[in-house]
C-alpha cells in the first residue's frame, strides 16, 4: 500500500507544521492540512500575540532550525518574581516569590516570542521542505481509518492518504470527534485578557505574575520598552472591561500593575480568551494521535500551554522516529500507546497542578492568603526548593524528549 | 498459502488468523516478547546498519540484505527488517507458526519468505545471507555446536549473526524459570531448561568452534520499576545478546 504521507497532520497553526518539521528530521514525511489560506498565517505586522517559551522549547525550536531566525526577536526571560496582590494595593505584599535564571546553570527560563516571528519562521521552514506537503484553506469532512490505513476527504473532495493521523486542531478538535474520543474539562469562571504594551522604563528582562482575587495578571517582557500582558478576570468583569475604549481599559489596568515601568500605553490590539480546561479521555485511537490542545486545552496562566504542545511534539516524533529506525509499524498500537503514556500522566499532573494554583490564588479568604503568603516566604527563602521552580518553570523536569535536552 | 488455491480449510485459515491476532497483541500472550523487542530490534539494526554502513533514517536501510530469522514465530523480528527493506526468509521448527506468520505479514503489506524448516537443512541446501538472527533459539536445541556451525555455514563470507540467550546462574534461574514462567506466568512452564542456560563466555567459546569472530555482546536488563528493558554494557546477568562475524 502506498500513501500520500507517512502522516496525515489536521491543524496548520503552530504544533502543526512543528511535529512535521521534527517528523521529518527523521526522513518520515507528513501533510499538513489547515483552514487558513497561507496569507492570513504570513501576516507580518505585529497583533499584540506572544509567547513564553520555556528553556526546553527554545532547545527544540533550535533543534529543528529555527531559532537563528528568532532569537535576535526573542526577548529572553531572566527573573521571574511572583507575589500576591489585590487589586488597587498594588502588587508587592511582603512575601513574594524570586525566580533567577543565575541560579540554574542552563541559561534564561525562557524567551517571550512574537507570535507573528514565529509563525513566518515556521512557515519559512516548511515552505520548500522536500518532506512536507501544504494543504491550505482545506478542511477535513471524512475521516476514514482502517487496518490499511487513513483516508481523508477534504471539503474540495481532494482524498488524502497516510499511516497515521495527528489531530493538531486545537480544543475543539474535529479529528478527536471523527474518532470518538470524548473530553472532561470545566469553565473557570474567568475570561483571560490579553494585549501588548509600551511603557517608559525597562523591564530588565522580569517577568511577573500578580496573583490577585479575581484571577492572575502576568506581565511578560518583549524586547525594548514592550510587555506582554495577560489579565484574568471573572467573565462579566472581563466582559465589562473589553467593552471599554482603549483608554479606560488602560485607566482599569493601571492600578492592578503599579507604576514599576512608567507610563503605559497599548500597543497592538486587545484579545480575550475564555479560560477552561478541555482533555481528551485519551490521547490516541487506532491510528490516530492527538497533540498540543486538541489533546490538553490548559489554563495559560503559566504560559504553559504551547509549551505542553511542543513537548507532545518533541515526544511524538521521538517514539515514531525511533519506532521506524527499528522496522516497527509507526501506526500500531504498541507505538501510539509509548507516546500515550509519556505525554498522558505529565499532561494531567500540569493540568492540575495550574487549576490548584489558580484556584488557591483567586480566593480572597484571609486564611488561604496567609498560607500562600506564608508559603510563597518559605519557597523563596529555601534555594534548592527555589531552583525546583525555576526548572519546572524552564521546562527541565520530567522525562524529557531527545529534541529538547542540552 | 497462495491464493486461489482451493483446497484451503476456511476454518483452519480463520484458526491461524486468530493465532496471528494473538502473536501480534501487545497485552496478550506474547506481552513479555512485545516488551523485549524494542530492545532487540534496536541492538539488531544498529549491529547490521554499523556493519553493513547504512544510515537508518533513509527509506529502506537494508534494501538488498538478505536476513535470515531463525524461529521466527509470528514474525516479531522478520517484519521490521522487511520493513527496513531487507529480503527476508522466516525459518520455524514449528510448522503451525508458518501459516501464522504468513497471514500476518500479508496484513501488514510485506512480503517474506516463512518456511517450515531448521538451520542444518537450510545450510545443507547451500543457502546464503548476510544476516542471520538467531534470538533465543540456541538454549532450546540439543547439540548447540553443530547448530551454530549450521548457522556459521549460512552466512556470506563477512556476514554477520546476531545471537541472543539467557545466561546461566542462580539470579537468570530466579528470574527466567522462576519469575517469567512461575511467577508472572509470562512464559508456559518448562519453556525453558536451566542446564541449557549458557554463559557468555561459553557462548563465546562456541561461537568461535563453529568458525565465527564474536565482536560484542551486551545485556539486555528488564527494570521491574519503570517495567522495561533496556539494553547495557556491563549487566549480562540474565539475557543478553552477542554479533558476531563470519571471517572474510
Amino acid at each position: 500500500m502506498t500513501y500520500d504521507s507517512d502522516i496525515l497532520i489536521v491543524g496548520g497553526g503552530l504544533n502543526g507544521p512543528l511535529l512535521a518539521l521534527a517528523l521529518a528530521r527523521s526522513g518520515l514525511t507528513s501533510t499538513v492540512i489547515d483552514a487558513q489560506p497561507t496569507e492570513r498565517m504570513a501576516a507580518s505586522g505585529f497583533d499584540g500575540r506572544s509567547y513564553a517559551l520555556a528553556l526546553a522549547s527554545v532547545r527544540l525550536l533550535r533543534r529543528l532550525g529555527l531559532w537563528d531566525k528568532l532569537e535576535d526577536d526573542a526577548q529572553p526571560m531572566l527573573e521571574i518574581k511572583v507575589s500576591d496582590g489585590r487589586a488597587g494595593e498594588g502588587p508587592l505584599s511582603p512575601f513574594h516569590l524570586h525566580f533567577d535564571h543565575a541560579e540554574i546553570e542552563e541559561g534564561p527560563m525562557g524567551h517571550m516570542v512574537e507570535d507573528r516571528h514565529l509563525r513566518q519562521a515556521v512557515l519559512a521552514a516548511i515552505a520548500d521542505h522536500a518532506l512536507i506537503t501544504r494543504c491550505n484553506a482545506e478542511t477535513v469532512v471524512a475521516q476514514d481509518i482502517d487496518a490499511q490505513g487513513v483516508t481523508l476527504t477534504l471539503a474540495s473532495g481532494k482524498i488524502l492518504s497516510g499511516r497515521v493521523l495527528v489531530g493538531a486542531d486545537g480544543r475543539r478538535s474535529g479529528t478527536a470527534e471523527r474518532a470518538g474520543i470524548t473530553r472532561t474539562g470545566w469553565d473557570y469562571g474567568q475570561t483571560a485578557m490579553v494585549c501588548a504594551i509600551e511603557h517608559d522604563l525597562p523591564h530588565h528582562g522580569i517577568a511577573h505574575q500578580f496573583f490577585m482575587p479575581p484571577g492572575p495578571l502576568a506581565i511578560l517582557p518583549l524586547k525594548g520598552n514592550r510587555s506582554s500582558i495577560v489579565w484574568s478576570e471573572t467573565h462579566d468583569n472581563a466582559a465589562s472591561f473589553n467593552a471599554l475604549p482603549d483608554e479606560d481599559y488602560l485607566a482599569m489596568l493601571r492600578p492592578r500593575f503599579g507604576d514599576f515601568l512608567g507610563e503605559i500605553r497599548l500597543a497592538g490590539a486587545r484579545y480575550t480568551y475564555p479560560l477552561n480546561l478541555t482533555l481528551a479521555n485519551s490521547f490516541i485511537a487506532p491510528r490516530l494521535a492527538l497533540v498540543g490542545d486538541a489533546a490538553h486545552g490548559v489554563h495559560p496562566i503559566a504560559g504553559q500551554g504551547l509549551n505542553a504542545g511542543l513537548r507532545d511534539i518533541a515526544a511524538l516524533a521521538q517514539v515514531m522516529s525511533e519506532a521506524r529506525q527499528r522496522g516497527e509499524d509507526i501506526a500500531s498500537e504498541l507505538v501510539l500507546e509509548r507516546y500515550q503514556q509519556w505525554r498522558r500522566f505529565d499532561t494531567a499532573t500540569l493540568a492540575l497542578a495550574t487549576d490548584l494554583t489558580n484556584r488557591l490564588f483567586a480566593s480572597d479568604n484571609p486564611l488561604l492568603r496567609l498560607g500562600r503568603d506564608i508559603g510563597m516566604g518559605v519557597v523563596n527563602a529555601l534555594p534548592g526548593l527555589r531552583r525546583g521552580f525555576i526548572r519546572e518553570a524552564a521546562g527541565l523536569t520530567g522525562d524529557l524528549p531527545d529534541l529538547m535536552r542540552a | 498459502m497462495q491464493a486461489g488455491q482451493t483446497t484451503v480449510d476456511p476454518a483452519e485459515v480463520a484458526k491461524f488468523e486468530a493465532m496471528a491476532a494473538e502473536w501480534w497483541d501487545p497485552k496478550g500472550k506474547f506481552k513479555p516478547l512485545h516488551m523485549l523487542n524494542p530492545c532487540r530490534l534496536d541492538y539488531i539494526t544498529r549491529q547490521i546498519a554499523g556493519e553493513f554502513g547504512r544510515d537508518l533514517n533513509t527509506a529502506d536501510p537494508f534494501q538488498g540484505l538478505r536476513i535470515l530469522d531463525i524461529g521466527c514465530g509470528g514474525g516479531l523480528l522478520a517484519e521490521p527488517m522487511a520493513r527496513l527493506g531487507a529480503d527476508v526468509v522466516g525459518a520455524d521448527a514449528a510448522p503451525r507458526n508458518i501459516p501464522v506468520a504468513q497471514i500476518h505479514a500479508e496484513q501488514s503489506g510485506l512480503t517474506i519468505d516463512y518456511r517450515h524448516t531448521t538451520a542444518e537443512d537450510m545450510a545443507a541446501a547451500g543457502e546464503q545471507f548476510d544476516v542471520v538472527l538467531n534470538m533465543e533459539v540456541v538454549e532450546h536445541v540439543s547439540d548447540p555446536l553443530t547448530y551454530l556451525t549450521a548457522c556459521q555455514q549460512l552466512l556470506k563470507q563477512g556476514g554477520l549473526q546476531i545471537c541472543s540467550t539467557i545466561n546461566r546462574n542462580p539470579k537468570s534461574f530466579a528470574m527466567a524459570i522462576v519469575g517469567a514462567e512461575y511467577v508472572m506466568r509470562w512464559l508456559p512452564k518448562g519453556t525453558h531448561e536451566w542446564n541449557k542456560f549458557i554463559t557468555p563466555d561459553e557462548l563465546f567459546d562456541l561461537l568461535r568452534k563453529a568458525g565465527l569472530d564474536p565482536v560484542d555482546r551486551k545485556g539486555f536488563v528488564f527494570n521491574p520499576i519503570t517495567w522495561d528493558w533496556s539494553i547495557s554494557d556491563r549487566d549480562l546477568s540474565v539475557n543478553y545478546v552477542t554479533a558476531s562475524l563470519k571471517p572474510a
